[in-house]
């Protein structure tokens, strides 16, 4: 079941959702187009990049994974099964429009432009992690669930003000929508018509407790209806599903015709974070085994095999790229300087009161 | 008697209240089946069933409110926040409501709420898992806020919380979940809240500390000792709001001398109260001031460099000297 009111809804995707009254896909699980008229126009190279993309982002997912457990990573919350979702979504943005990401969506924003020895300073603690450079259009990652949602309301209402065509983007797993600020920031955009778009991964779990505790909703696009904005169910584990019904909502929102909210239908393979999630506690294996045939790399590959876009040397390719950008940016990360307590002191205010000036001669006098 | 980690012994004396009070309800995210991400609600689903122990839906703001409600229909809520530093989520709930609910009607109703919530650094985590927000609970009047540092404190507290008919913020520090193991009696007990424990008796300076920095605060004892043969006597609040003055007026009343430490950054909080309790009621007896050992004003640091962040023995160890040779 999909989701509901707009006019202004563009008439293939009204259609799609009266027609069928289903999750959006576009590609089967075995590649295979069954929404003809949904294909979205990319060219040859803009469907090998996609391609790349996500291999990029497993390959290095799984390094993440592996280099954590080595104790070379801090705080890391593994990806592989959502990057159909992940990367299909970024893909669809300008380099203007601003992201606010949660932990989990490390991928959307390098590809959005963050350098990825920032993004392992991130995971280890490191400030300079989340000193964004300048032409970088995002906010570090969100720890408090659902802090971003309302935001996003105003970076969109900010944008909107300033007659500036750029839409602010927004990232929540689905147990993030149960908290008000969800709620709350969904209407605000409604209620302002704001150009700002939120994008629900719902990968089933929120760390051990299944979608069906969170809520009654049939689905989290529903969540849409009360806002008075445009919801759609797509699936996630199809880039190119993804893709278009992103394109759709944004170019949209840029164009002023108001917020949308996207629910991606996904699952994260891995635990939920690298500190000391079990899934076996909480999910089967054959439910992880069911998810993983619905795999977005395998869709996608057999979709761009079988019109001669990818082989397995252009898969090897970005393997070994991958292997050495994560193995560069791990070196960068480690040459980083190290903080010093009258730094971070320095970075609480831009001029520095009495009793912090104070505070950070002691750290000072100690330090020598 | 067992040996238990504090996390074994808080989870027993959910177990024990949960099978002794039929009104005890225990919820919050990832309790039920995970039995909790510190694993300290392990087994209870289980044993108690999903009517009794159970997962909530992701709101913090939520959790507070069904506490209050819950509280108003009789139940003995123990709601657990999976990390405080999400307390501003349910800070309405506790703040604007549970706190209040006594005065607001005369009596009529209360809250007989626990909220556990893990806390305390050292352990690496995100951002806004470990800050020490309990210096906010001390300026809510209505609440009381306890902290225990050992397993033994840990279970008879968590017992007296649970079984207080006013709201109850019980703290966890992180570090100590699993650092060590203490003996903890078996079956019920409760160590009464309020109730400070001198858990090293000194003749020259008296320390005063709370949480994991009781255990820092043992060790620097330890080495002034050592250095100088000077005694320290050391005071384990347990309890912080409210506090124990009378313990610490007897012990400044021997040592004159004192300091405080707590993990939190310097300005308010509690051993800015501390110091101004004793200097209300202790004055005279000391033969210098009252200085404090804690983090420093700064948002909770980045992960890489907490360990230097954090208050350590070795600055312990001088503020110790500085008011010995005051
Ligand atoms: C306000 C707040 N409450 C709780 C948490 C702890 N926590 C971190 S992730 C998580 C589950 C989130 O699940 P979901 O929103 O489905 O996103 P996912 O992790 O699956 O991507 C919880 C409870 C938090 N970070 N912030």
């Amino acid at each position: 079941m999909i989701i509901l009111r707009g006019e202004s809804m563009s008439k293939q995707l009204h259609e799609i959702r009266a027609v069928k009254g289903e999750t959006i896909q576009i590609l089967d699980p075995d590649g295979n187009v069954v929404s003809k008229e949904l294909e979205p126009n990319l060219s040859d190279d803009e469907l090998r990049e996609l391609m790349r993309r996500m291999v990029f982002t497993r390959v290095w997912d799984q390094r993440a994974i592996s280099l954590s457990r080595q104790g070379r990573l801090g705080f890391y919350a593994p990806v592989s099964g959502q990057e159909a979702s992940m990367i299909g979504s970024q893909f669809a943005l300008k380099k203007e429009d601003f992201i606010l990401p949660s932990y989990r969506d490390i991928p959307q924003i390098v590809w959005h432009g963050l350098p990825l020895y920032q993004a392992f300073l991130y995971s280890r603690g490191h400030q300079h992690g989340g000193q964004i450079p300048e032409d970088v259009n995002v906010l570090m990652p969100q720890i408090i669930i659902g802090a971003q949602i309302i935001q996003t309301a105003g970076v969109a209402l900010g944008f909107k003000k300033k007659g500036e065509k750029r839409v602010a983007v927004t990232y929540i797993g689905d147990g993030g929508t149960s908290q008000g600020d969800f709620y709350e920031g969904i209407n605000f955009a409604g209620a302002y018509q704001v150009p700002a778009v939120f994008v629900v991964q719902n990968n089933r779990y929120a760390i051990s407790v299944p979608v069906e505790l969170q809520t009654r909703a049939e689905t989290l696009a529903h969540k849409a209806v009360a806002a008075g904005i445009p919801g759609y169910q797509v699936d996630g584990m199809d880039v190119l599903a993804v893709y278009t019904v992103m394109k759709e909502v944004v170019e949209r929102a840029r164009a002023g015709q108001g917020p949308a909210l996207l629910e991606c239908l996904t699952y994260r393979y891995g635990p939920h974070t690298m500190s000391g999630d079990d899934p076996t506690r909480y999910r089967t294996n054959e439910e992880l085994s069911e998810w993983e045939k619905n795999d977005p790399l395998i869709r996608f590959r057999k979709y761009l095999e079988a019109k001669g876009l990818w082989s397995e040397e252009d898969e090897n390719k970005v393997i070994e790229e991958t292997k050495e950008k994560v193995n560069e940016a791990i070196k960068q990360a480690d040459q980083t300087e190290k903080m010093t307590v009258p730094q971070l002191i320095d970075s609480m205010f831009e001029t520095l009161p009495a009793h912090l000036e104070e505070q950070k001669a002691e750290f000072e006098k100690a330090g020598e | 008697m067992a040996q238990m980690t504090m996390i074994q012994a808080i989870n027993d004396a959910l177990r024990i209240e949960l099978e002794r009070d039929e009104r005890v309800l225990v919820f919050g995210e990832d309790v039920g089946k995970n039995g909790g991400v510190f694993r300290a609600t392990e087994g209870l689903q289980a044993q108690f069933g999903e009517e009794r122990v159970f997962d909530t839906p992701l709101a913090e703001s939520g959790i507070g409110g069904l506490a209050v409600g819950l509280g108003l229909t009789g139940f003995r809520p123990v709601m657990e926040i999976q990390f405080f530093g999400f307390l501003f989520e349910t800070m309405d709930s506790i703040a604007s409501q549970m706190a209040r609910m006594r005065y607001r009607s005369g009596g009529r109703y209360h809250s007989p709420i626990t909220v556990r919530a893990p806390f305390g650094g050292g352990v690496k985590t995100p951002e806004l898992h470990a800050d020490s927000f309990e210096g906010l609970m001390l300026q809510t009047p209505g609440l009381k806020v306890v902290i225990p540092s050992n397993p033994y404190d840990a279970k008879g507290l968590l017992i007296s919380a649970i079984r207080d008919n006013d709201p109850v913020i019980f703290l966890e520090h992180m570090k100590l979940y699993r650092s060590f193991r203490g003996e903890v009696p078996e079956g019920e007990y409760t160590v009464p809240i309020g109730k400070a424990n001198v858990v090293q008796e000194g003749k020259d300076v008296t320390v005063i500390a709370y949480g994991a920095m009781v255990h820092t605060a043992l060790k620097a004892a330890e080495q002034v000792k050592k250095e100088r043969q000077a005694e320290v006597e050391v005071i384990d609040l347990r309890t912080i709001s409210p506090i124990d003055i009378d313990t610490i007026v007897k012990s400044i009343q021997k040592t004159n001398r004192a300091i405080v430490v707590q993990e939190a950054q310097k300005q308010a909080g509690a051993a800015a109260e501390i110091i101004a309790q004793i200097n209300e009621k202790a004055i005279l007896h000391l033969e210098a001031p009252v200085l404090r050992v804690t983090a420093p004003d700064t948002v909770y640091p980045f992960a890489m460099i907490e360990d230097e962040w954090l208050p350590d023995a070795k600055r312990v160890v001088q503020a110790i000297n500085e008011v010995l040779d005051f």
